[in-house]
């Protein structure tokens, strides 16, 4: 049909085109010989072949050869999609001493071949594909792929197990570590548990040596009661912004000795002690908990009466004595890092059972959720290890309701993965405390890890009860007098076919993991994106689970889904060794399809400015022109298409070459 | 404020002690209703049961009416409140009842376009007037009266636009401004059993029993209800129920009565009368004045 | 004399569109190989152009097509939110549905030019889009843009930003 420019006149372009056979694949459907004389008769094409297997050591010699015999300075490879090879046939342009971009590739067998059964419209087809690409190399230019470098210290995000382990990785390979933590001590959520499943493991005899070893390594650089607040640059390049809430003591000079907290003219605590969730209380200085790190002491001015009336006898000073390590005027201070790459190990926050009203939480006084009944379990906890009611008395049956708000279409749908197991490790302990009946109620009985299995099966041994069935309500109202005075489960038992009613004197909650409240703002904070649920979003579910698509930053732990804590540790270790793989490379390679305004077209529009999502376009005030930051930009090509006077390329793909290809797949007839 | 008021057949009925009460609560509170002229039944639960789309076109005409005039519609009986807010409801998540429903409001010439909002006596009374307002009139405290806070289902589920749905408490607050104390009753939104007592009557009496037996044991002196059912299952069958457990008497009125006393009415003028389980001991008890 | 048996059991000359695709390197590419390492058969119509973001069709691509002699034209990328470059797809769908009413106003249909999002996981999709494209450009038939040779020129002229 039409061919309206007819062909330009190639000038010095020769070029190579090599089709590929692929055994049968493509020729079985695509007259691969045929194509091979086709591709010859085009202006510019000094060399056509065809071989059984380009990718193959002597098909990629088959290049280099004509390369060097036939003065090639251009290659087409039709082939199997691009995807799968561009880049074995990019070095072996490179080897033969051409620049590699000087190569377009056909894909002829995912689209073709293998798709089509008319062998006349296949051929057909790739005619036309094959005249597309002779047109389009004909334009390309040389480009090199982009060396930045790498800066080799390391943020990581969080303080729990997660960035503690990816941390002391970090450190230990002898990279500088910052460690930003919100909370006035590393530890976590694992620093609240008491036993961890199915070893039962004392939590904090596994975790506190790691904790120690943060606050100790050399290459470690600490900052809890700290949030990140600005992050700027790209990989290998941060700047980041870290803001250290006032603790009210200086950090150097305080020994941890805790004579504030005994001074404090407060006798009792007041206030509810946020480690233990509020089931006891605390003074206005205090120490998170016993083995916190760092050991420093935290006044919160919300309850200390200093701040509220600036009347107090200040006791606390007193018993510091000369190490004078409280100072009420400290003021919240601002430090910039810089850094290559970003660790976000941010954690989860559980479900907040008020939101199930069915379950009774915050109307019948003795429905705990799990994380509470893990700080009454925990010997350092409120009630020093003894699991007992609000009045003090012990239970002599206990409901474990799991999946509060997990596998919820009202709530979340999702399954949380560690509540089974932590409801039957907390049937197993609140079992050999107190002696009392334990009913849980389930769905399914998910048990997938290493030894989980067995401990459901060592749980049934021990003669805890189970009850399939999702419990539709706790009340306090009691048919029969067995009932009286004792909160009532009610479920469908689904293996026995009836309704049960079942009193207990204490339920227990196995609330869901959510993320944290703030997760959105913490994503945009570090530019990655997050999933429907608010996960923070791996780059693939399978292969890439933690890295992200925003390059130099990667995820770790919960914040990226529900998991235990071995699967937090090793994506941790996963984290740390990608960081690592990057930094030790020195730089990075970006491929070079940037973007670049050419300047004496620009008309200063700012159209583009907004079009990129990674704000790569800055606006030259002094030239009043558009400017794009080739580190920066990714290469997508919106602001190409978006600028009216047509003053932005692409490299690779711009717009001459995209029109010669659109000529070429259409002036075939 | 001004309101189209939607009594629907049970408040002309069995139900009449509370439009009676009603009535003199927003009486005495100011607010202005005109009755929705040329209302109909809306249907309630039966008909939907019955002849789904059809029901809807009844509801609908309701709605429609009220339109023309762009009020809102107050509609006290819970059943009527759940119909008319269900076919709100339906009609804009189901295209075809839409249809159905437009077309036949048509042929009358009538026409709905969604700007009628349905709202319950409970829902006014405490965001529009406001407790301040309501404890400013107070005449007639209720001095510690202990009543057991009654819903039922309708008004919460599956809709829960102005209260919780399992812990609804605006009653509570509507009647603790008055000087009454709630007793702690888990059963709020337990199911009185609705027409069971027809169909099912040992599963209806137990149902009922349940419900005052539980107030009972908290020292209720009185049970608060929104819904004409359910007033009329917890005090007509209280002997029946009582034979087939245990004897329980205690007064089932209205909330709008406990108000419209409280606020001063005529205690004659509010349905007292026409208790099946009188209430008046009660009140001289407590000296609450309503002679 | 031809054997009227055998003109009539000749098959009619079908017209065959011939469509040009804009396919994003990382979902709607990614998709149409999958297609392929999954055998899936669907028909020859179709010619894609590889870009690496839907965000970078420049409109003038379209014309450049329906110029050229494109019956149809198809442009595929992620689904919204999906994006690899976070917002491109966005940008696209802008810019589609302006094109589209102007493409309307030269008498181009709308079937004619269309927008599809397509995961890299969705090889079907890319199957099930594009027959179903080439049955409705068939039934519409072949493009007769009657523009001006001198027109046509310019359009596709590489000196002139449109």
């Amino acid at each position: 049909m039409r061919d309206l420019h007819g062909w330009p006149d190639p000038g010095p372009i020769r070029i190579g085109v090599y089709v590929c056979h692929c055994g049968a694949n493509i020729a079985g459907t695509v007259d691969v010989r045929a194509i091979s004389e086709y591709a010859a008769s085009l202006p510019g094409v000094a060399v056509s072949r065809d071989y059984k297997y380009m990718c193959s050591d002597p098909g990629q010699a088959l290049i280099k050869d004509d390369i060097a015999s036939h003065d090639l300075n251009r290659v087409v490879v039709a082939s199997c999609s691009p995807l799968l090879h561009e880049l074995t046939f990019r070095r072996a342009l490179n080897a033969a001493g051409i620049n590699p971009f000087f190569l377009q590739m056909v894909n002829i067998r995912e689209h073709v071949s293998w798709v089509h059964l008319d062998k006349r419209a296949a051929t057909e087809k790739t005619q036309a594909l094959i005249r597309a690409a002779v047109r389009r190399v004909s334009l390309h230019k040389p480009l090199q792929k982009r060396r930045v470098p790498i800066n080799p210290n390391v943020l990581v995000v969080g303080g729990g197990i997660a960035g503690i382990h990816a941390a002391l990785t970090l450190a230990d390979a002898g990279k500088q570590v910052h460690l930003v933590e919100r909370e006035p001590t590393i530890g976590g959520h694992m620093a609240m548990f008491d036993k961890t499943f199915p070893t039962l493991d004392c939590a904090a005899c596994i975790l506190t040596p790691k904790m120690t070893a943060v606050g100790s390594h050399p290459n470690i650089a600490l900052r809890t009661y700290s949030e990140v607040v600005q992050v700027d640059g790209y990989i290998g390049n941060y700047k980041v912004k870290i803001k250290r809430k006032p603790r009210y003591i200086i950090d150097e000079l305080c020994l941890g000795c805790q004579e504030c907290i005994a001074a404090c003219v407060y006798k009792e605590g007041k206030a509810p002690d946020e480690f233990n969730l509020g089931l006891s209380k605390r003074k206005p200085v205090y120490l998170p908990f016993p083995q916190a790190v760092p050991q420093k002491v935290v006044i919160d001015p919300e309850t200390c009466i200093e701040f509220k009336s600036g009347k107090c006898k200040k006791t606390c000073i007193e018993a510091c004595g000369e190490r004078k390590a409280i100072d009420f005027k400290q003021k919240e201070t601002f430090e910039e890092i810089e850094v290559g790459a970003i660790i976000l190990a941010t954690g989860f926050k559980t479900f907040a059972p008020v939101r199930n009203p069915n379950c009774g939480y915050g109307r019948y006084q003795n429905v705990y959720t799990s994380l509470e009944v893990e700080r009454l379990i925990n010997a350092s906890g409120p009630t020093s290890g003894e699991v007992v009611l609000r009045d003090g008395k012990r239970p002599h049956s206990v409901g474990i309701i799991h999946c509060v708000g997990s596998r919820d279409a009202n709530t979340n749908r999702w399954c949380s993965k560690v509540c089974c197991m932590y409801s039957l490790k907390l049937a197993h302990l609140v079992k050999e405390r107190t002696g009392a009946e334990v009913f849980n109620f389930y769905i399914d009985m998910r048990t997938p890890g290493k030894g989980y299995e067995e401990f459901y099966d060592r749980l049934l041994d021990e003669g805890v009860h189970f009850v399939r069935g999702r419990v539709a309500e706790v009340s306090d109202w009691a048919v029969h007098p067995s009932e009286e005075g004792k909160l009532v489960i009610r479920a469908e038992d689904t293996l026995a076919g009836f309704v049960r009613r079942i009193p207990v004197d204490m339920v227990i909650l196995s609330v869901g993991l959510e993320p944290q409240a703030d997760a959105q703002d913490v994503r945009r904070l570090f530019n990655i994106s997050c999933s429907s649920e608010g996960w923070f979003l791996e780059r693939h579910p399978k292969l890439a689970p933690v890295s992200t698509f925003t390059e130099g930053v990667f995820i770790a732990g919960a914040c990226q889904g529900p998991k235990d804590i071995p699967e937090s540790v090793a994506q941790a270790g996963a984290a740390a060794a990608e960081a690592l793989a990057l930094i030790d490379a020195q730089f990075v390679e970006m491929e070079p399809y940037t973007a670049s305004v050419l300047e004496e077209e620009c008309s200063g529009c700012k159209s583009c400015i907004p079009l990129c999502p990674y704000q790569a376009i800055a606006f030259l005030e002094d030239k009043k022109k558009a400017s794009v930051n080739e580190v920066l930009c990714k290469g997508c090509g919106t602001c190409v298409a978006g600028c009216p006077s047509g003053s932005i390329q692409q490299n690779f793909f711009e717009d001459e070459e995209i029109f010669a290809e659109i000529e070429g797949v259409l002036s075939y007839a | 404020m001004k309101f189209a008021y939607y009594p629907g057949c049970s408040l002309r009925g069995t139900g009449r002690a509370y439009e009676e009460s009603l009535l003199a609560v927003f009486r005495a509170l100011d607010i202005e209703l005109e009755e929705l002229d040329d209302w109909n039944c809306c249907g309630a639960t039966t008909y939907m049961s019955v002849d789904e789309l059809t029901s809807y076109a009844l509801a609908g005409r309701n709605l429609a009416l009220a339109e023309r005039k762009r009020q809102d519609i107050v509609a006290p009986c819970a059943a009527c409140y759940l119909v008319l807010n269900k076919t709100q409801h339906y009609m804009e998540d189901y295209p075809e009842i839409k249809l159905t429903v437009t077309r036949a409001l048509a042929a009358i010439g009538l026409t709905y376009d969604n700007h009628v909002r349905v709202r319950h006596p409970l829902d006014i009374l405490l965001n529009d007037v406001g407790l301040k307002a309501i404890a400013a009139k107070v005449k007639r405290p209720l001095k510690g009266l202990k009543v057991a806070p009654y819903y039922g289902c309708q008004i919460v589920r599956p809709y829960s636009t102005f209260d919780d749905q399992r812990n609804p408490t605006s009653m509570d607050r509507l009647l603790e401004a008055c000087g009454a104390k709630m007793v702690h009753y888990s059963l709020k939104t337990r199911c009185c059993g609705g027409s069971q007592k027809g169909t099912l009557p040992e599963i209806g009496l137990d149902l009922i029993h349940y419900l005052l037996s539980e107030a009972h044991k908290y020292g209720a002196e009185a049970i608060a209800t929104v819904c004409p059912l359910c007033q009329f299952n917890l005090e007509s069958f209280q002997k029946e129920s009582g034979d087939r457990h245990h004897p329980i008497s205690i007064p089932v009125v209205y909330f709008s009565q406990l108000l419209a006393l409280a606020l001063g009415a005529p205690a004659n003028k509010i349905g007292l009368q026409r208790s099946l389980v009188p209430i008046g001991s009660v009140l001289a008890e407590k000296e609450i004045a309503y002679a | 004399m031809p054997d009227l048996h055998t003109e009539l059991a000749r098959p009619q000359a079908v017209f065959e569109p011939r469509i040009v695709a804009f396919f994003c390197n990382w979902c709607t590419y990614l998709a149409a190989d999958l297609a392929g390492t999954s055998r899936m058969k669907y028909a020859p119509n179709v010619r894609v152009v590889r870009l690496m973001c839907s965000g970078r069709v420049d409109p003038q691509f379209v014309l450049a097509a329906f110029a050229g002699g494109a019956d149809g034209v198809l442009i595929g990328g992620c689904h919204p939110g999906d994006c690899h470059y976070q917002e491109g797809n966005y940008k696209t769908l802008r810019r589609f549905r302006l094109l589209q009413r102007m493409l309307r106003q030269m008498g181009i249909e709308y079937e004619r030019c269309r927008l599809e999002w397509i995961s890299a996981a969705e090889g079907d999709r890319v199957r099930t889009v594009i027959n179903d494209m080439v049955e409705k450009v068939r039934v519409l038939g072949p493009l007769d843009l009657k523009l001006p040779e001198e027109l046509v020129e310019t359009i596709l002229s590489e000196e002139v930003a449109v």
